[in-house]
Protein backbone atom coordinates (compact mmCIF):
# COMPACT_ATOMS: atom_id res chain seq x y z
CA UNK A 1 0.00 0.00 0.00
CA UNK A 2 2.77 2.49 0.59
CA UNK A 3 5.73 1.62 -1.26
CA UNK A 4 9.15 1.83 1.00
CA UNK A 5 11.11 4.11 -2.19
CA UNK A 6 8.50 7.13 -1.92
CA UNK A 7 8.87 9.59 0.22
CA UNK A 8 5.62 10.85 1.67
CA UNK A 9 3.55 14.05 2.89
CA UNK A 10 1.29 14.99 5.28
CA UNK A 11 -1.45 16.10 2.91
CA UNK A 12 -1.10 12.99 1.73
CA UNK A 13 0.96 13.25 -1.75
CA UNK A 14 3.78 10.77 -2.81
CA UNK A 15 7.27 12.60 -4.60
CA UNK A 16 9.27 9.67 -6.11
CA UNK A 17 12.98 10.63 -7.16
CA UNK A 18 13.56 9.77 -10.88
CA UNK A 19 17.22 11.06 -11.50
CA UNK A 20 17.10 14.50 -11.34
CA UNK A 21 13.16 15.08 -11.14
CA UNK A 22 10.64 13.76 -9.18
CA UNK A 23 7.10 12.50 -9.84
CA UNK A 24 4.07 13.22 -7.47
CA UNK A 25 0.68 11.59 -6.76
CA UNK A 26 -1.44 10.90 -4.07
CA UNK A 27 -1.38 8.40 -2.08
CA UNK A 28 -4.11 5.19 -1.65
CA UNK A 29 -4.75 6.31 1.84
CA UNK A 30 -5.53 9.43 0.05
CA UNK A 31 -7.78 7.99 -2.65
CA UNK A 32 -9.55 5.86 -0.48
CA UNK A 33 -11.12 8.90 1.93
CA UNK A 34 -11.86 10.60 -1.52
CA UNK A 35 -13.92 7.87 -2.57
CA UNK A 36 -14.53 7.73 -6.78
CA UNK A 37 -12.53 10.67 -8.34
CA UNK A 38 -14.14 12.20 -10.73
CA UNK A 39 -11.77 15.52 -11.92
CA UNK A 40 -8.02 16.54 -11.77
CA UNK A 41 -7.42 20.45 -12.39
CA UNK A 42 -3.49 20.34 -12.65
CA UNK A 43 -1.04 23.26 -13.27
CA UNK A 44 0.31 23.73 -16.70
CA UNK A 45 3.64 22.28 -17.94
CA UNK A 46 6.38 24.94 -16.88
CA UNK A 47 4.65 26.51 -13.84
CA UNK A 48 6.29 26.93 -10.59
CA UNK A 49 5.16 25.07 -7.44
CA UNK A 50 6.21 25.37 -3.82
CA UNK A 51 6.88 22.96 -1.18
CA UNK A 52 3.33 22.28 0.88
CA UNK A 53 1.30 25.03 -1.58
CA UNK A 54 -1.78 24.17 -3.68
CA UNK A 55 -0.49 22.98 -7.33
CA UNK A 56 -4.34 21.71 -8.12
CA UNK A 57 -7.68 20.63 -7.07
CA UNK A 58 -8.85 16.70 -6.99
CA UNK A 59 -12.41 16.44 -7.02
CA UNK A 60 -14.37 13.30 -6.05
CA UNK A 61 -18.37 12.75 -5.58
CA UNK A 62 -18.17 13.87 -2.00
CA UNK A 63 -15.57 16.71 -2.00
CA UNK A 64 -12.83 18.76 -3.59
CA UNK A 65 -9.37 18.95 -2.13
CA UNK A 66 -6.42 21.00 -2.93
CA UNK A 67 -3.24 19.32 -4.00
CA UNK A 68 0.33 20.36 -2.35
CA UNK A 69 3.41 20.07 -3.70
CA UNK A 70 6.29 17.80 -1.83
CA UNK A 71 8.74 19.77 -3.44
CA UNK A 72 9.94 23.36 -4.74
CA UNK A 73 10.94 23.90 -8.57
CA UNK A 74 9.57 23.87 -11.93
CA UNK A 75 6.62 21.47 -13.43
CA UNK A 76 8.05 19.36 -17.11
CA UNK A 77 5.08 17.10 -17.25
CA UNK A 78 1.60 16.60 -16.45
CA UNK A 79 -0.56 13.95 -16.56
CA UNK A 80 -3.17 14.72 -19.60
CA UNK A 81 -4.53 11.07 -19.31
CA UNK A 82 -6.37 12.05 -16.29
CA UNK A 83 -8.23 14.30 -17.68
CA UNK A 84 -10.18 11.54 -19.20
CA UNK A 85 -9.55 8.81 -16.59
CA UNK A 86 -9.46 10.52 -13.21
CA UNK A 87 -10.96 6.86 -11.77
CA UNK A 88 -7.13 5.38 -12.29
CA UNK A 89 -6.30 7.85 -9.30
CA UNK A 90 -8.78 5.34 -7.10
CA UNK A 91 -6.99 2.31 -8.74
CA UNK A 92 -3.77 2.59 -9.08
CA UNK A 93 -2.47 5.79 -7.74
CA UNK A 94 1.34 4.81 -7.84
CA UNK A 95 1.50 3.96 -11.48
CA UNK A 96 -0.66 5.50 -13.73
CA UNK A 97 -2.49 8.00 -11.43
CA UNK A 98 0.89 10.44 -11.19
CA UNK A 99 -0.20 13.87 -11.40
CA UNK A 100 3.23 16.01 -12.11
CA UNK A 101 6.73 15.79 -12.81
CA UNK A 102 8.52 18.62 -10.96
CA UNK A 103 12.42 19.86 -11.51
CA UNK A 104 13.03 20.27 -8.14
CA UNK A 105 15.06 23.49 -6.83
CA UNK A 106 16.33 21.29 -4.27
CA UNK A 107 16.18 17.79 -3.92
CA UNK A 108 17.63 17.46 -0.45
CA UNK A 109 13.95 19.29 0.16
CA UNK A 110 12.77 15.84 0.42
CA UNK A 111 14.10 15.25 3.59
CA UNK A 112 11.55 17.19 4.72
CA UNK A 113 8.81 14.13 3.67
CA UNK A 114 7.89 11.09 5.70
CA UNK A 115 9.21 7.95 4.38
CA UNK A 116 6.97 4.91 4.42
CA UNK A 117 6.61 4.00 8.05
CA UNK A 118 6.28 7.48 9.57
CA UNK A 119 3.50 7.96 6.66
CA UNK A 120 1.79 4.67 7.82
CA UNK A 121 1.82 5.82 11.60
CA UNK A 122 0.55 8.89 10.33
CA UNK A 123 -2.27 7.43 8.95
CA UNK A 124 -3.06 5.50 11.77
CA UNK A 125 -3.54 8.04 14.08
CA UNK A 126 -5.99 9.52 11.29
CA UNK A 127 -8.23 6.22 10.80
CA UNK A 128 -8.46 5.65 14.61
CA UNK B 1 -47.41 26.67 4.98
CA UNK B 2 -49.87 29.54 6.15
CA UNK B 3 -48.74 33.04 6.59
CA UNK B 4 -51.05 33.73 9.77
CA UNK B 5 -49.75 35.51 12.89
CA UNK B 6 -50.11 34.51 16.13
CA UNK B 7 -52.94 35.80 17.99
CA UNK B 8 -53.16 37.20 21.25
CA UNK B 9 -54.36 34.07 23.12
CA UNK B 10 -51.62 31.75 21.22
CA UNK B 11 -48.94 34.12 22.41
CA UNK B 12 -49.95 34.53 26.56
CA UNK B 13 -49.96 30.79 26.38
CA UNK B 14 -46.32 30.59 24.63
CA UNK B 15 -45.41 34.07 27.26
CA UNK B 16 -46.95 31.48 29.91
CA UNK B 17 -45.21 28.14 29.17
CA UNK B 18 -42.00 29.82 29.22
CA UNK B 19 -42.49 31.68 32.43
CA UNK B 20 -42.06 35.26 30.89
CA UNK B 21 -44.88 37.88 31.97
CA UNK B 22 -44.73 40.15 28.63
CA UNK B 23 -43.33 40.01 24.96
CA UNK B 24 -41.09 43.32 26.08
CA UNK B 25 -39.51 41.25 28.46
CA UNK B 26 -37.72 38.80 25.79
CA UNK B 27 -35.85 42.02 25.10
CA UNK B 28 -34.58 42.45 28.26
CA UNK B 29 -30.80 41.39 26.91
CA UNK B 30 -30.64 44.56 24.76
CA UNK B 31 -29.31 47.71 26.13
CA UNK B 32 -31.70 50.16 26.55
CA UNK B 33 -30.53 53.29 24.88
CA UNK B 34 -30.09 51.37 21.42
CA UNK B 35 -34.19 49.97 21.79
CA UNK B 36 -36.86 52.10 20.72
CA UNK B 37 -38.79 54.55 23.26
CA UNK B 38 -42.00 55.05 22.29
CA UNK B 39 -44.06 54.00 18.90
CA UNK B 40 -42.58 54.80 15.36
CA UNK B 41 -44.00 57.97 13.70
CA UNK B 42 -46.43 56.51 11.82
CA UNK B 43 -49.57 57.98 10.67
CA UNK B 44 -52.17 55.59 12.22
CA UNK B 45 -53.48 52.63 10.33
CA UNK B 46 -56.04 53.13 7.64
CA UNK B 47 -59.35 51.52 7.31
CA UNK B 48 -59.04 48.75 4.13
CA UNK B 49 -60.86 50.84 1.41
CA UNK B 50 -59.23 54.34 2.49
CA UNK B 51 -55.55 52.34 2.29
CA UNK B 52 -56.72 51.27 -1.55
CA UNK B 53 -57.35 54.30 -2.10
CA UNK B 54 -54.16 56.00 -0.77
CA UNK B 55 -51.60 53.00 -2.83
CA UNK B 56 -54.03 53.75 -6.11
CA UNK B 57 -53.42 57.51 -5.95
CA UNK B 58 -49.47 56.89 -4.90
CA UNK B 59 -49.61 54.22 -7.89
CA UNK B 60 -51.07 57.06 -9.93
CA UNK B 61 -47.91 59.20 -9.37
CA UNK B 62 -45.62 56.61 -11.62
CA UNK B 63 -46.26 56.49 -15.45
CA UNK B 64 -45.57 53.08 -17.13
CA UNK B 65 -44.70 52.34 -21.15
CA UNK B 66 -48.55 51.55 -21.58
CA UNK B 67 -49.17 54.95 -21.00
CA UNK B 68 -45.86 56.55 -22.68
CA UNK B 69 -44.47 55.99 -26.10
CA UNK B 70 -41.21 54.97 -24.74
CA UNK B 71 -37.97 55.57 -26.71
CA UNK B 72 -35.91 54.83 -23.63
CA UNK B 73 -33.62 51.76 -23.67
CA UNK B 74 -30.11 51.94 -21.88
CA UNK B 75 -30.01 48.79 -20.58
CA UNK B 76 -33.85 48.02 -19.87
CA UNK B 77 -36.20 47.23 -22.56
CA UNK B 78 -39.53 47.89 -23.59
CA UNK B 79 -40.38 44.56 -26.02
CA UNK B 80 -43.69 43.53 -26.09
CA UNK B 81 -44.29 40.22 -23.72
CA UNK B 82 -46.81 37.45 -25.27
CA UNK B 83 -50.00 36.56 -23.37
CA UNK B 84 -48.78 33.03 -23.13
CA UNK B 85 -45.35 34.63 -20.40
CA UNK B 86 -47.92 35.75 -17.95
CA UNK B 87 -50.41 32.90 -18.38
CA UNK B 88 -47.92 30.19 -17.72
CA UNK B 89 -45.57 31.61 -15.71
CA UNK B 90 -47.53 33.00 -12.83
CA UNK B 91 -49.34 29.33 -12.28
CA UNK B 92 -48.58 29.08 -8.43
CA UNK B 93 -46.62 26.11 -8.81
CA UNK B 94 -43.99 28.12 -10.23
CA UNK B 95 -44.60 31.75 -9.17
CA UNK B 96 -44.06 30.37 -6.02
CA UNK B 97 -41.02 27.80 -6.76
CA UNK B 98 -37.93 29.78 -5.29
CA UNK B 99 -34.40 28.73 -6.12
CA UNK B 100 -34.32 24.82 -5.75
CA UNK B 101 -33.06 24.15 -2.44
CA UNK B 102 -34.55 20.26 -1.52
CA UNK B 103 -33.75 20.08 -5.24
CA UNK B 104 -34.86 16.93 -6.66
CA UNK B 105 -38.47 17.16 -5.26
CA UNK B 106 -38.68 19.87 -7.69
CA UNK B 107 -38.76 18.23 -10.37
CA UNK B 108 -40.48 20.53 -12.57
CA UNK B 109 -38.88 23.62 -11.63
CA UNK B 110 -35.46 21.54 -12.29
CA UNK B 111 -36.95 20.83 -15.82
CA UNK B 112 -37.92 24.71 -16.43
CA UNK B 113 -34.27 25.69 -15.43
CA UNK B 114 -32.76 23.07 -17.54
CA UNK B 115 -34.88 24.61 -20.50
CA UNK B 116 -33.90 28.16 -19.73
CA UNK B 117 -29.72 27.03 -19.81
CA UNK B 118 -30.42 25.35 -23.01
CA UNK B 119 -32.07 27.97 -24.46
CA UNK B 120 -29.30 30.79 -23.14
CA UNK B 121 -26.76 28.41 -24.96
CA UNK B 122 -28.78 28.61 -28.38
CA UNK B 123 -28.82 32.29 -28.01
CA UNK B 124 -25.46 32.86 -27.45
CA UNK B 125 -23.63 29.84 -28.81
CA UNK B 126 -21.69 28.56 -25.99
CA UNK B 127 -21.95 25.15 -24.05
CA UNK B 128 -23.04 25.64 -20.81
CA UNK B 129 -24.91 28.18 -19.49
CA UNK B 130 -26.19 28.39 -15.17
CA UNK B 131 -29.41 28.62 -13.52
CA UNK B 132 -28.92 32.87 -13.76
CA UNK B 133 -27.94 35.04 -11.87
CA UNK B 134 -29.08 38.66 -9.62
CA UNK B 135 -28.66 40.69 -12.89
CA UNK B 136 -26.69 41.64 -16.69
CA UNK B 137 -24.01 43.67 -14.28
CA UNK B 138 -23.93 41.73 -11.00
CA UNK B 139 -23.13 38.67 -13.70
CA UNK B 140 -20.30 40.73 -15.57
CA UNK B 141 -18.49 40.75 -12.07
CA UNK B 142 -19.29 37.23 -11.87
CA UNK B 143 -17.49 36.85 -14.99
CA UNK B 144 -14.30 38.79 -14.49
CA UNK B 145 -13.83 36.93 -11.11
CA UNK B 146 -14.50 33.70 -13.00
CA UNK B 147 -11.54 34.98 -15.80
CA UNK B 148 -8.73 35.89 -12.65
CA UNK B 149 -9.18 32.93 -11.40
CA UNK B 150 -9.12 30.89 -14.90
CA UNK B 151 -5.86 32.86 -15.99
CA UNK B 152 -4.48 33.58 -12.64
CA UNK B 153 -4.14 37.30 -13.51
CA UNK B 154 -5.68 40.04 -11.81
CA UNK B 155 -6.52 43.18 -13.93
CA UNK B 156 -9.45 43.10 -16.06
CA UNK B 157 -9.64 45.67 -18.44
CA UNK B 158 -12.90 46.61 -19.21
CA UNK B 159 -14.31 48.84 -22.30
CA UNK B 160 -15.51 52.29 -21.66
CA UNK B 161 -18.62 51.16 -24.28
CA UNK B 162 -19.76 48.77 -21.83
CA UNK B 163 -22.87 50.17 -19.07
CA UNK B 164 -21.14 52.56 -17.17
CA UNK B 165 -23.45 51.03 -14.46
CA UNK B 166 -22.28 47.76 -14.89
CA UNK B 167 -18.63 49.21 -14.58
CA UNK B 168 -19.50 50.02 -11.68
CA UNK B 169 -21.02 47.17 -10.68
CA UNK B 170 -18.17 45.43 -11.78
CA UNK B 171 -15.60 47.67 -9.56
CA UNK B 172 -17.53 47.30 -6.51
CA UNK B 173 -17.76 43.40 -6.82
CA UNK B 174 -13.99 43.05 -7.43
CA UNK B 175 -13.13 45.28 -5.32
CA UNK B 176 -11.77 43.01 -2.09
CA UNK B 177 -10.72 40.66 -4.83
CA UNK B 178 -7.05 41.74 -5.08
CA UNK B 179 -8.47 42.48 -9.00
CA UNK B 180 -7.99 46.01 -10.82
CA UNK B 181 -10.26 46.92 -13.40
CA UNK B 182 -8.71 49.07 -15.87
CA UNK B 183 -10.92 51.55 -18.53
CA UNK B 184 -9.71 51.36 -21.62
CA UNK B 185 -11.27 54.45 -23.79
CA UNK B 186 -13.40 54.17 -26.96
CA UNK B 187 -13.02 55.06 -30.19
CA UNK B 188 -15.19 56.82 -32.28
CA UNK B 189 -17.96 54.82 -29.98
CA UNK B 190 -16.52 51.52 -30.30
CA UNK B 191 -13.95 49.93 -28.72
CA UNK B 192 -10.70 49.84 -31.26
CA UNK B 193 -8.98 46.55 -30.81
CA UNK B 194 -5.62 48.19 -31.90
CA UNK B 195 -5.97 49.83 -28.35
CA UNK B 196 -7.06 47.11 -27.07
CA UNK B 197 -4.04 45.16 -28.29
CA UNK B 198 -1.70 47.71 -26.89
CA UNK B 199 -3.69 47.92 -23.45
CA UNK B 200 -3.63 43.98 -22.72
CA UNK B 201 -0.46 42.71 -20.79
CA UNK B 202 0.44 39.30 -19.35
CA UNK B 203 -1.21 40.60 -16.19
CA UNK B 204 -4.69 41.17 -18.00
CA UNK B 205 -6.96 38.12 -17.15
CA UNK B 206 -10.04 39.48 -19.65
CA UNK B 207 -11.15 41.98 -21.95
CA UNK B 208 -14.63 43.00 -21.00
CA UNK B 209 -16.66 44.48 -24.14
CA UNK B 210 -20.47 45.11 -24.61
CA UNK B 211 -21.97 44.16 -28.02
CA UNK B 212 -24.01 45.94 -29.02
CA UNK B 213 -22.65 48.43 -26.95
CA UNK B 214 -23.80 51.45 -24.66
CA UNK B 215 -23.78 53.18 -27.63
CA UNK B 216 -25.70 50.68 -29.84
CA UNK B 217 -22.95 50.08 -31.93
CA UNK B 218 -21.66 46.75 -32.69
CA UNK B 219 -18.05 46.07 -31.67
CA UNK B 220 -15.38 43.72 -34.11
CA UNK B 221 -15.46 40.82 -31.95
CA UNK B 222 -13.38 38.95 -33.82
CA UNK B 223 -10.69 41.57 -33.73
CA UNK B 224 -11.37 42.17 -30.25
CA UNK B 225 -10.92 38.31 -29.47
CA UNK B 226 -7.84 37.83 -31.30
CA UNK B 227 -6.60 40.98 -29.66
CA UNK B 228 -7.13 39.07 -26.00
CA UNK B 229 -6.26 35.45 -26.94
CA UNK B 230 -3.37 36.86 -28.54
CA UNK B 231 -1.82 38.03 -24.51
CA UNK B 232 -3.45 34.80 -23.27
CA UNK B 233 -6.97 37.05 -21.46
CA UNK B 234 -10.26 36.05 -22.22
CA UNK B 235 -12.99 37.69 -24.02
CA UNK B 236 -15.65 38.48 -21.89
CA UNK B 237 -19.10 39.66 -23.59
CA UNK B 238 -21.58 41.42 -22.00
CA UNK B 239 -25.06 41.77 -23.80
CA UNK B 240 -27.78 44.25 -22.70
CA UNK B 241 -30.51 43.08 -25.02
CA UNK B 242 -30.12 39.09 -26.03
CA UNK B 243 -33.45 39.65 -28.39
CA UNK B 244 -30.44 41.09 -30.29
CA UNK B 245 -28.85 37.91 -30.84
CA UNK B 246 -31.95 36.64 -33.38
CA UNK B 247 -30.17 38.86 -35.90
CA UNK B 248 -26.24 39.33 -34.92
CA UNK B 249 -23.83 36.77 -34.28
CA UNK B 250 -22.83 35.24 -31.70
CA UNK B 251 -20.32 35.33 -29.07
CA UNK B 252 -19.35 31.83 -29.25
CA UNK B 253 -18.78 32.91 -33.20
CA UNK B 254 -16.69 35.05 -32.48
CA UNK B 255 -14.66 33.28 -29.99
CA UNK B 256 -16.10 34.76 -26.86
CA UNK B 257 -14.57 32.89 -23.58
CA UNK B 258 -17.98 34.15 -21.34
CA UNK B 259 -20.78 36.11 -21.99
CA UNK B 260 -22.42 37.99 -19.39
CA UNK B 261 -25.76 39.52 -20.37
CA UNK B 262 -28.97 40.79 -18.96
CA UNK B 263 -32.26 38.83 -19.18
CA UNK B 264 -35.05 41.46 -19.10
CA UNK B 265 -35.40 42.34 -22.82
CA UNK B 266 -36.54 38.53 -22.78
CA UNK B 267 -40.41 38.74 -21.72
CA UNK B 268 -39.77 40.31 -18.51
CA UNK B 269 -41.31 43.63 -18.04
CA UNK B 270 -39.41 46.86 -16.38
CA UNK B 271 -40.19 46.36 -13.21
CA UNK B 272 -38.75 49.55 -12.38
CA UNK B 273 -35.45 48.84 -12.64
CA UNK B 274 -35.51 45.02 -11.02
CA UNK B 275 -35.94 41.85 -10.71
CA UNK B 276 -34.10 41.65 -13.48
CA UNK B 277 -32.56 38.16 -15.42
CA UNK B 278 -28.27 37.84 -15.12
CA UNK B 279 -27.53 35.33 -17.77
CA UNK B 280 -24.06 33.89 -17.53
CA UNK B 281 -22.69 31.18 -19.81
CA UNK B 282 -19.76 29.91 -21.17
CA UNK B 283 -17.23 27.30 -23.02
CA UNK B 284 -17.21 23.76 -21.28
CA UNK B 285 -13.54 23.56 -20.60
CA UNK B 286 -14.39 26.45 -18.04
CA UNK B 287 -17.88 24.67 -16.50
CA UNK B 288 -16.16 24.02 -13.15
CA UNK B 289 -15.12 28.21 -12.81
CA UNK B 290 -19.22 28.64 -14.04
CA UNK B 291 -20.46 30.39 -10.58
CA UNK B 292 -23.91 29.41 -9.04
CA UNK B 293 -26.33 26.59 -9.67
CA UNK B 294 -26.67 24.54 -12.18
CA UNK B 295 -29.06 22.16 -13.31
CA UNK B 296 -28.24 18.52 -15.20
CA UNK B 297 -30.47 16.36 -17.12
CA UNK B 298 -29.57 12.25 -15.85
CA UNK B 299 -31.87 9.19 -15.57
CA UNK B 300 -32.11 7.05 -11.88
CA UNK B 301 -31.88 3.78 -10.71
CA UNK B 302 -34.91 2.37 -13.05
CA UNK B 303 -33.76 4.45 -16.38
CA UNK B 304 -36.33 7.20 -16.07
CA UNK B 305 -34.81 10.28 -16.64
CA UNK B 306 -34.90 13.39 -14.10
CA UNK B 307 -32.89 16.32 -13.31
CA UNK B 308 -30.49 17.34 -10.64
CA UNK B 309 -28.53 19.81 -9.14
CA UNK B 310 -25.10 19.36 -11.32
CA UNK B 311 -21.20 20.14 -10.78
CA UNK B 312 -21.80 20.92 -7.18
CA UNK B 313 -18.41 20.72 -5.89
CA UNK B 314 -18.11 24.44 -7.81
CA UNK B 315 -20.32 25.47 -4.96
CA UNK B 316 -19.62 27.07 -1.41
CA UNK B 317 -21.25 24.23 0.53
CA UNK B 318 -18.70 22.29 -0.92
CA UNK B 319 -16.06 23.98 -2.10
CA UNK B 320 -16.26 26.63 0.46
CA UNK B 321 -13.44 29.62 0.45
CA UNK B 322 -12.28 28.19 -2.45
CA UNK B 323 -15.25 28.58 -4.47
CA UNK B 324 -15.26 31.02 -7.24
CA UNK B 325 -18.62 32.53 -6.50
CA UNK B 326 -20.56 32.90 -3.13
CA UNK B 327 -23.87 33.30 -4.90
CA UNK B 328 -26.84 30.68 -4.11
CA UNK B 329 -29.41 31.29 -5.83
CA UNK B 330 -30.98 32.38 -9.00
CA UNK B 331 -33.60 34.31 -10.06
CA UNK B 332 -36.09 31.23 -10.72
CA UNK B 333 -39.13 33.35 -11.74
CA UNK B 334 -37.49 35.66 -14.32
CA UNK B 335 -35.20 32.26 -15.68
CA UNK B 336 -38.71 30.91 -16.58
CA UNK B 337 -40.28 34.41 -18.05
CA UNK B 338 -37.25 34.04 -20.20
CA UNK B 339 -38.26 30.58 -21.29
CA UNK B 340 -41.52 30.94 -21.78
CA UNK B 341 -40.25 33.71 -23.92
CA UNK B 342 -38.49 32.16 -25.91
CA UNK B 343 -39.97 29.46 -26.38
CA UNK B 344 -43.37 31.14 -27.74
CA UNK B 345 -41.17 32.95 -30.09
CA UNK B 346 -39.19 30.16 -31.38
CA UNK B 347 -36.14 29.92 -33.50
CA UNK B 348 -37.76 32.05 -36.23
CA UNK B 349 -40.04 34.03 -34.18
CA UNK B 350 -36.80 35.81 -32.30
CA UNK B 351 -34.87 36.35 -35.82
CA UNK B 352 -37.95 37.81 -37.04
CA UNK B 353 -38.80 40.07 -33.24
CA UNK B 354 -34.61 40.82 -34.29
CA UNK B 355 -35.01 42.41 -37.42
CA UNK B 356 -38.21 43.61 -36.35
CA UNK B 357 -36.19 46.05 -33.45
CA UNK B 358 -33.33 46.98 -36.15
CA UNK B 359 -35.75 47.86 -39.39
CA UNK B 360 -37.80 50.24 -36.76
CA UNK B 361 -34.43 51.46 -35.10
CA UNK B 362 -32.99 52.57 -38.34
CA UNK B 363 -36.35 54.25 -40.07
CA UNK B 364 -35.85 56.29 -37.12
CA UNK B 365 -32.25 56.85 -37.17
CA UNK B 366 -32.79 57.93 -40.45
CA UNK B 367 -35.99 60.27 -39.77
CA UNK B 368 -33.97 61.78 -37.30
CA UNK B 369 -30.95 62.51 -38.49
CA UNK B 370 -32.39 64.42 -41.78
CA UNK B 371 -33.97 66.78 -39.09
CA UNK B 372 -31.70 69.96 -39.21
CA UNK B 373 -29.22 70.28 -36.21
CA UNK B 374 -29.66 66.36 -35.54
CA UNK B 375 -26.73 63.90 -36.95
CA UNK B 376 -25.77 60.58 -36.09
CA UNK B 377 -22.63 60.69 -33.24
CA UNK B 378 -20.88 57.81 -34.46
CA UNK B 379 -20.94 55.39 -37.94
CA UNK B 380 -20.50 51.89 -36.68
CA UNK B 381 -23.09 50.00 -37.50
CA UNK B 382 -26.18 49.66 -35.31
CA UNK B 383 -29.08 47.68 -33.61
CA UNK B 384 -31.69 48.82 -31.84
CA UNK B 385 -30.57 52.15 -30.04
CA UNK B 386 -27.88 54.89 -31.46
CA UNK B 387 -26.68 58.49 -30.86
CA UNK B 388 -27.56 61.67 -31.78
CA UNK B 389 -26.21 64.50 -31.85
CA UNK B 390 -28.88 66.94 -30.75
CA UNK B 391 -29.02 71.37 -31.51
CA UNK B 392 -31.16 71.26 -28.29
CA UNK B 393 -30.03 69.76 -25.17
CA UNK B 394 -31.48 66.43 -24.58
CA UNK B 395 -32.56 66.81 -20.92
CA UNK B 396 -34.86 70.02 -22.08
CA UNK B 397 -35.55 67.64 -25.42
CA UNK B 398 -37.21 64.70 -22.70
CA UNK B 399 -38.64 67.43 -20.31
CA UNK B 400 -40.87 69.03 -23.66
CA UNK B 401 -41.54 65.07 -25.00
CA UNK B 402 -42.82 64.23 -21.51
CA UNK B 403 -45.46 66.82 -22.44
CA UNK B 404 -46.78 64.69 -25.09
CA UNK B 405 -46.80 61.05 -23.08
CA UNK B 406 -43.44 60.60 -25.16
CA UNK B 407 -40.20 59.05 -22.79
CA UNK B 408 -37.30 60.32 -24.59
CA UNK B 409 -34.18 58.87 -24.79
CA UNK B 410 -30.87 59.00 -22.33
CA UNK B 411 -29.19 62.03 -22.24
CA UNK B 412 -25.24 60.89 -22.59
CA UNK B 413 -24.18 63.67 -20.75
CA UNK B 414 -25.01 61.73 -17.58
CA UNK B 415 -22.56 59.48 -17.72
CA UNK B 416 -20.08 60.71 -20.61
CA UNK B 417 -19.36 64.37 -19.81
CA UNK B 418 -18.10 64.86 -23.40
CA UNK B 419 -20.84 63.94 -24.68
CA UNK B 420 -23.33 66.67 -23.18
CA UNK B 421 -25.19 67.28 -27.02
CA UNK B 422 -25.82 63.06 -27.32
CA UNK B 423 -29.06 61.63 -26.91
CA UNK B 424 -29.40 57.59 -27.17
CA UNK B 425 -32.39 56.53 -28.85
CA UNK B 426 -34.06 53.08 -28.62
CA UNK B 427 -36.35 51.49 -30.79
CA UNK B 428 -37.91 48.45 -30.47
CA UNK B 429 -40.17 45.84 -31.96
CA UNK B 430 -43.12 47.80 -30.01
CA UNK B 431 -42.73 50.82 -31.72
CA UNK B 432 -44.91 51.80 -34.37
CA UNK B 433 -44.15 53.63 -37.48
CA UNK B 434 -46.42 56.42 -36.83
CA UNK B 435 -45.15 56.40 -32.97
CA UNK B 436 -41.52 57.06 -34.90
CA UNK B 437 -43.13 59.74 -37.30
CA UNK B 438 -44.86 61.60 -33.66
CA UNK B 439 -41.38 61.44 -32.11
CA UNK B 440 -39.68 62.84 -35.08
CA UNK B 441 -42.58 66.12 -35.36
CA UNK B 442 -42.27 67.01 -32.10
CA UNK B 443 -38.31 66.89 -32.48
CA UNK B 444 -39.53 68.94 -35.59
CA UNK B 445 -41.58 71.55 -33.84
CA UNK B 446 -39.24 72.28 -30.98
CA UNK B 447 -36.47 73.28 -32.58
Amino acid sequence: MYPKELRYSKEHEWAKVEGTRVRVGITQFAADRLSDVVYVELPKVGAEVTFMESFGVVESVKAVSDLYAPVTGKVVEINDGLTEKPEVINTDPYGQAWMIVVEPRDLSELSKLLDADAYMALIGEQRS
Amino acid sequence: MKYIPATSAERERMLRAIGVPTVEDLFRDIPPEVRLRGPLDLPPAMPDPDLLGHARRLAGLNSNCDQLICFLGAGAYDHFVPSTVAHLALKPEFLTAYTPYQAELMQGELQAIFEYQTLMCELTGMDVANASMYDGASALGEAASMAADLTKRTRILVSTAVHPEYRQVLRTFTSHMRITVQDLPLSRGITAPAAALAAITDETAALVIQSPNFFGCLEDGEALAKAAHDRGALLIVAVADPISLGLLRSPAEYEADIVAGEGQALGNALNFGGPYLGVIATRERFVRRLPGRLVGRTIDTEGRPGYVLTLQTREQHIRRARATSNICTNEALNALVAAVYLSTLGRQGIQDVAELNARKAHYARERIASLRGYRPAFEAPTFNEFVVRCPVNPEEINRRLLEHRILGGLPLGRFYPELGDCWLVCVTESRTREEIDQLVGHLEALQ
